[in-house]
């Protein structure tokens, strides 16, 4: 409440001592009645977004889950076959699917401590005094603003076999490989485009969310740290990092959640799974079951087994980071 | 002295680092743009050329010029704004919800929208493929969400819906009840405090709504790509990776059309970054 300005109701003036006691009657008044007394606006207010919600999330999640127990007939369901565990059981038998799996973890291992480390140091570059501030995070946000269709097809580009600015930095500026590298030929190769793309494209939003972090750690502790004769790495070891643990969490768990469904750039640069369906991530491949082959219930079986991997993953890293917070 | 020459040094290495960082981050943007501007016969110029020898617009008149592009340009532009829209009248409602009403079964709702924030979005795509595909038959085509804007549209708001209501509900939150109750007294409506009161109290939360679903709808590829089959009715994302694998060698022309896309969204990030970091840093750490 404003005490500087009486509030004016009526024609009458209310000063501060008088308001507050309306305010304390009307939430007396307010907790005499039922909880039942906001439901009639409460339904107005949130009928439109949980009718979206339970259209577009809920309904198809478990709609999911059934079709995932079925040789789904996509043009006539009423003939599908109720199948059990079969679709899991092949999906986790299938060396595709182990192969689009190990694929997707390295690319999760490879990314995530990437962009973890090189936001940090971005974070605390652009958390110092410097001139520029704003073009500098311009120009690191630049990448996260734009479509992952648009950086993929850069990247395929930027790594085309022939006459790629990659390959000439590398053989001809830099003489660091003996001839051009056809990249997005090899099984294995062709995931450096593609995790360097998505370090490259995420740096900028995890350097963001560690600079509100920074912001966030009170700038005495740094005094107190230099007055006690702290160096810069002590201060960042026991001051910083510590603090800033939260952010930490969050964003492992976030960028483990975002490598495992990497999906857009994998689908582009691969063509989704060339050559020879090895390169797949377990998105692409859920794409493909579905899409290519019809098999819709093997591809809802494939994301049911992502999600409930995705869900442990973030359960036992939220589990893990706590824990060491508590000893 | 010897601790002053030492921060001169360090701030040097600062400057040095940043400048580094940015020139990875920008000489893909750059080569892009540069590409854009060479005419065919030098997209596979060895040595590739940083700097276009002979600059031509050629790309982006054939580019623009050729298969509805300014249709693709405006079924996007539609798209993001009806999504953002809806977006900001949904979700600030449900806020309002969360922040200020009493009602049976707040919790479970709240939970229920919660999820929404954590389902990884590409996983519901088949289920809603479905759906849409169910609910165009059962309507007789009335309600088309396949091969139509609005399929788009009630999907990307709803993958928004519960982040946004969520940074909504904590700005909300922070507004003083005391203006409320006055207002309650004076026999305002609920409708009333809210259109009235809560609304134009939060323009920085909605802004950031406002911005966040907008970047989100431009650039949105799976579930367009599962969704839209219909030629004049791509949205910018698909028909710049279908023209691409379409004309597999014509990089400048993709990459014209590329950087036309990418216009829009740097202007709206370069106005609004502040209110836009800002909300990226909320809507990460709460969500």
């Amino acid at each position: 409440m404003n005490p500087t300005h009486p509030l004016r109701m009526g024609g009458v003036i209310f000063d501060n001592s008088s308001l507050e006691y309306f305010c304390k009657f009307k939430s007396m008044r307010a907790s005499l009645r039922s909880q039942f007394s906001d439901l009639a606006p409460a339904l107005l207010f949130i009928l439109p977004g949980l009718a979206l919600l339970a259209t577009f999330i809920i309904i198809p999640m478990l709609y999911s889950l059934r079709i995932s127990f079925y040789d789904w007939n996509i043009i006539r369901p009423e003939l599908s076959e109720w199948e059990g565990l079969q679709n899991y059981i092949q999906a986790l038998q299938d060396p595709i699917f182990r192969r689009a799996v190990i694929n997707t973890l390295a690319y999760t291992l490879v990314t995530v401590p990437a962009q973890m480390i090189l936001g940090l140091i971005v974070a605390i570059l652009l958390n110092q005094q410097i001139r520029g501030k704003a073009g500098f995070r311009v120009i690191y946000y630049l990448p996260v603003i734009t479509s992952w269709v648009i950086v993929s097809l850069l990247f395929e580009y930027m790594f085309s076999g022939q006459a790629g600015l990659v390959n000439y930095v590398l053989h001809d500026l830099l003489h660091i490989t003996r001839e051009n590298i056809r990249w997005l030929a090899d099984p294995i190769l062709t995931f450096v485009p593609i995790d360097l793309l998505g370090i490259w494209k995420g740096v900028g939003w995890t350097a963001i969310i560690y600079l509100a972090g920074l912001q966030g750690i009170p700038q005495h502790l740094y005094e107190a740290a230099e007055v006690d004769g702290a160096t810069p790495f002590q201060r960042f070891r026991y001051v910083t990092l510590p603090l800033l643990r939260p952010t930490l969490v969050f964003l492992l768990v976030f960028l483990t959640i975002g490598g495992l469904n990497a999906y857009t750039s994998n689908l582009l640069i691969t063509n989704g799974g060339d050559p020879l369906d090895l390169t797949h991530f377990v998105l692409t491949l859920m794409y493909e079951a579905t899409f290519t082959r019809l098999d819709f219930g093997m591809g809802a079986a494939i994301s049911y087994l992502l999600t409930i991997f995705v869900f442990l993953i973030s359960i036992f890293q939220i589990r893990l980071l706590r824990m060491r917070t508590e000893l | 002295m010897g601790s002053h020459s030492h921060r001169v040094s360090s701030r040097w290495l600062t400057y040095g680092l940043l400048f580094l960082g940015a020139a990875f981050v920008a000489i893909p943007f750059w080569y892009m743009l540069v590409t854009s501007l060479k005419p065919q016969s030098y997209i596979f110029e060895i040595p590739p050329k940083l700097w276009p020898e002979q600059a031509t617009l050629d790309n982006y008149t054939s580019a623009l010029g050729r298969e509805n592009f300014a249709i693709y340009f405006l079924n996007s532009l539609f798209v993001a704004v009806a999504a953002t829209g809806s977006t900001m009248l949904i979700s600030s409602l449900l806020a309002y919800a969360f922040a200020r009403l009493k009602f049976p079964g707040k919790e479970i709702l709240f939970y229920l929208f919660l999820l929404g924030t954590m389902i990884p979005p590409v996983m519901l795509i088949i289920p809603q493929f479905i759906i849409a595909k169910t609910i165009t038959a059962a309507t007789g085509g009335v309600l088309r969400l396949l091969d139509s804007l609005l399929g788009l549209i009630v999907v990307y708001v709803t993958m928004n819906l519960s982040m946004q209501t969520f940074l909504l509900r904590g700005f909300f939150e922070g507004i003083p009840r005391d203006l409320e109750d006055a207002a309650f007294i004076d026999g305002a409506s609920r409708w009333m405090i809210f259109r009235k009161i809560i609304l134009p109290l939060s323009r920085p939360g909605l802004a950031v709504v406002a911005i966040s679903t907008f970047l989100y709808s431009w650039e949105e590829f799976p579930w367009a790509h599962v969704a839209i089959k219909e030629t004049t009715r791509r949205t910018l994302p698909i028909a710049i990776a279908l023209y691409q694998s379409a004309h597999l060698t014509q990089w400048g022309q993709v990459f014209a059309a590329s950087i036309v896309a990418l216009v829009p969204v740097v202007i709206v990030f370069v106005i609004f970054q502040r209110y836009f970091i800002r909300g990226i840093a909320t809507t990460g750490l709460k969500g």
